[in-house]
């Protein structure tokens, strides 16, 4: 083959490029938009309350997955330490993903009940003070700021308009009603307490 | 010396590398001693670990990275097609632009505005502006090569052009959102799907912005500084079309072991396995452009930089298809393992590749005859190349040792270590990683003042007159 013609006519390599690089996404990422165990919900989950939402948004704005993965991995290690496997059917109402890439903290997808909102609290005010040899840093800021009320009645008509997440009537006119008066810190550990609820944390 | 618009356009582009890249180092030095002693973060938001750090990749891959993509791209396009850039005022926009998208991002990550995607966790309002100042970038660099003068199109903007092309696609696809208010935006796809999506987009930056961008840089500058063709023209062809086709494969080896499918993950393992073929070809094909000249690597501190940066290209892509075997994986994911070996990678291979061609380019666009002081190249180059082996040798020995423990099990079916007791183990090697960083960083402040003694107006006697490329 002549890749001269290619080379002397950028319109050509231009396509072929973009040609090239399609291929990928389409043979990895479209199937997995309509494969059932990947899209649709395990029977046991529910979508985030408000208060949850809430601090959903505010793990996500304080950058807790550049230290904390959401994703056990089926390893006897690991379900020991942090419970059953993650399955994918336990993420549909994550947008985005939270699952991390670097554990320079422990793993939390199952971190749900686990300890108590006391702990916790104690816990993101003053990390050293329940654990010594952590490297985290305090979020002393949370149990003072309020939670954003008007953000989280928009953010769930969004989840539900666009994406069907199965709120009720009931859930959505209450919105900012459940959020009113709550501080930052409430709404993270309601989030904390509901991770990976949907499945036991071992089977006995 | 007669000035010309495209010269003094990426002028301001190597400026502001130089600039950015000490920024961008110096949150991750930052960043690197929170990590060994954590009462750096002082309890204050925007100084905390969790908010610096997508600052620090940010403003590396991004801002340092970037700009020295974008202003050599536009150098390389306009010598080698013997053609003005394209519309000079869309070209000025493009810079202008992109420092506004790099400003835009310093004022919103510490401040918790954040997608959380990482290395794409700019929020939507600045995701937009992006996607224009591209587009205009795209124009520019097309709009010059159907300009050439010279029928067949230079090697080196191939891989330019497969980087602007594939990243327009990237970001783009990544970042479809819809917007709750003005920065806070949900993904449109679904946990599982979302997550491959982010790693699609994020393997592919590297793939793309760190790699075959950076190749562009490479095809240009490693033969122009050895003054030989390059080594194979067959193999450019070959390892051009094997790379930007396997590449975009790779994604899913972020994701071993985790709730993907298994076939998807299968799939991400081959084509990283595959990866090394391309890889080292772009390796061999720059090194032995070197060959009939090797003494340069004695003469010229500039040609031992890029040449060592080519090295590390070529180790950090033999270790990377290395961790995307699942069982290796098993060990390093989640661990500093990885961090080590994306800093092979950034520092290796990435800056020192960024850190070569500016000091061949400055002196050319500034009319001087060379960089101020070789000597002072000589100790940038020791100091960096230290810090680099100190940044990963450390890191190499936490992650392994991190993964070691984790999976550590007593007799009776329990866990050795609490995790606790892993990140205890942890701190004397974030120590040393922070040392190797310092080094770096201490390198990159000898670079700046090099710089600015070699374009300051007071060094008159060394400009040489109609220098033709």
């Amino acid at each position: 083959m002549k890749h001269d013609i290619i080379e002397k006519n950028i319109g050509l390599m231009g396509v072929l490029i973009a040609i090239v690089v399609s291929f990928a996404g389409l043979v990895e990422i479209v199937p997995l938009m309509f494969q059932a165990s990947v899209v649709e919900a395990h029977p046991n989950l529910k979508p985030y309350t408000a208060l949850e939402l809430a601090g959903r948004d505010i793990y996500v704005s304080e950058g807790c997955y550049n230290c904390h993965s959401q994703q056990i991995r089926p390893f006897v290690d690991e379900t020991l330490r942090y419970g059953h496997y993650s399955q994918a059917n336990e993420f549909v109402y994550d947008r985005p993903f939270q699952w991390g890439s670097k554990r320079t903290g422990p793993d939390l997808h199952r971190v749900g009940g686990k300890f108590s909102d006391d702990w916790h609290e104690t816990h993101l005010l003053d990390p050293r003070s329940v654990v010594p040899e952590s490297n985290m840093p305090g979020y002393p800021w949370l149990a003072e700021q309020m939670v954003d009320a008007e953000q989280v009645d928009a953010g769930m008509k969004v989840l539900k308009e666009w994406f069907d997440h199965p709120y009720t009537e009931e859930q959505l006119a209450n919105a900012k009603a459940d959020v009113e008066g709550k501080t930052k810190m409430e709404a993270l550990i309601a989030y904390l307490q509901v991770l990976g609820t949907s499945i036991p944390r071992s089977y006995k | 010396m007669k000035t010309n618009f495209n010269d003094e356009l990426v002028k301001k582009f190597a400026l502001v590398t130089v600039i950015w890249g000490i920024v961008g180092m110096l949150v991750g030095v930052i960043i690197a001693a929170q990590m060994a002693w954590p009462a750096l973060n002082f309890d204050i938001p925007f100084l905390t670990f969790s908010r610096l750090r997508p600052l620090h990749t940010n403003a590396v891959v991004f801002a340092f990275g970037g700009n020295a993509l974008i202003g050599t791209s536009f150098y390389v396009v306009y010598k080698t097609c013997k053609a003005n850039l394209f519309a000079p005022k869309l070209a000025s926009f493009v810079f202008w632009g992109f420092q506004l998208v790099i400003v835009a991002a310093v004022f919103t990550l510490p401040f918790g505005f954040t997608q959380s995607r990482e290395y794409a966790e700019l929020i939507w309002p600045i995701d937009v502006l992006l996607t224009i100042v591209w587009v205009a970038y795209g124009i520019v660099f097309f709009g010059t090569i159907t300009k050439r003068k010279e029928k067949h199109i230079y090697v080196a903007n191939w891989f330019y052009a497969a980087f602007i092309i594939t990243i327009a696609l990237l970001h783009i696809v990544n970042n479809l959102q819809i917007p709750v208010n003005w920065h806070l935006s949900y993904s449109v796809y679904p946990g599982a799907v979302d997550a491959l999506v982010q790693w699609w987009y994020g393997h592919n930056a590297v793939g793309f912005f760190l790699t075959a961008g950076f190749l562009g840089m490479m095809y240009y500058f490693i033969p122009k500084q050895a003054g030989r063709p390059v080594y194979s023209y067959r193999l450019s062809i070959v390892h051009f079309w094997a790379l930007i086709s396997s590449y975009m494969w790779a994604g899913p080896h972020h994701l071993h072991y985790t709730s993907l499918p298994d076939w998807a993950q299968s799939l991400g393992m081959v084509f990283s396995l595959i990866l090394l073929a391309p890889s080292w070809g772009g390796m061999i094909n720059g090194i032995m452009t070197l060959s009939g000249a090797w003494h340069k690597l004695r003469d010229d501190p500039i040609i031992k930089i890029l040449i060592v940066s080519l090295s590390f290209y070529g180790m950090s892509t033999f270790e990377g298809p290395m961790m995307s075997i699942k069982t290796v994986n098993a060990l390093s994911h989640y661990t500093d393992w990885t961090i080590g070996h994306v800093h092979s990678g950034a520092l290796g291979w990435v800056a020192l590749m960024t850190i070569g061609s500016l000091y061949a380019l400055i002196p050319k666009l500034w009319g001087k005859k060379g960089m101020y002081s070789s000597n002072l190249i000589n100790v940038h180059f020791w100091i960096a190349t230290l810090g680099i082996v100190l940044y990963i040798a450390s890191m190499w020995i936490a992650g392994v040792m991190q993964g070691l423990m984790w999976r550590d099990i007593n007799v009776d079916g329990t866990v050795v270590y609490s995790f606790a007791e892993t990140v205890k183990a942890t701190y004397p090697y974030y120590i040393a990683r922070f040392l190797g960083g310092l080094m770096f960083l201490g390198g990159m402040f000898i670079m700046l003042y090099n710089v600015m003694k070699t374009i300051s107006p007071k060094n008159t006697n060394e400009e040489i007159v109609g220098e033709v490329a």
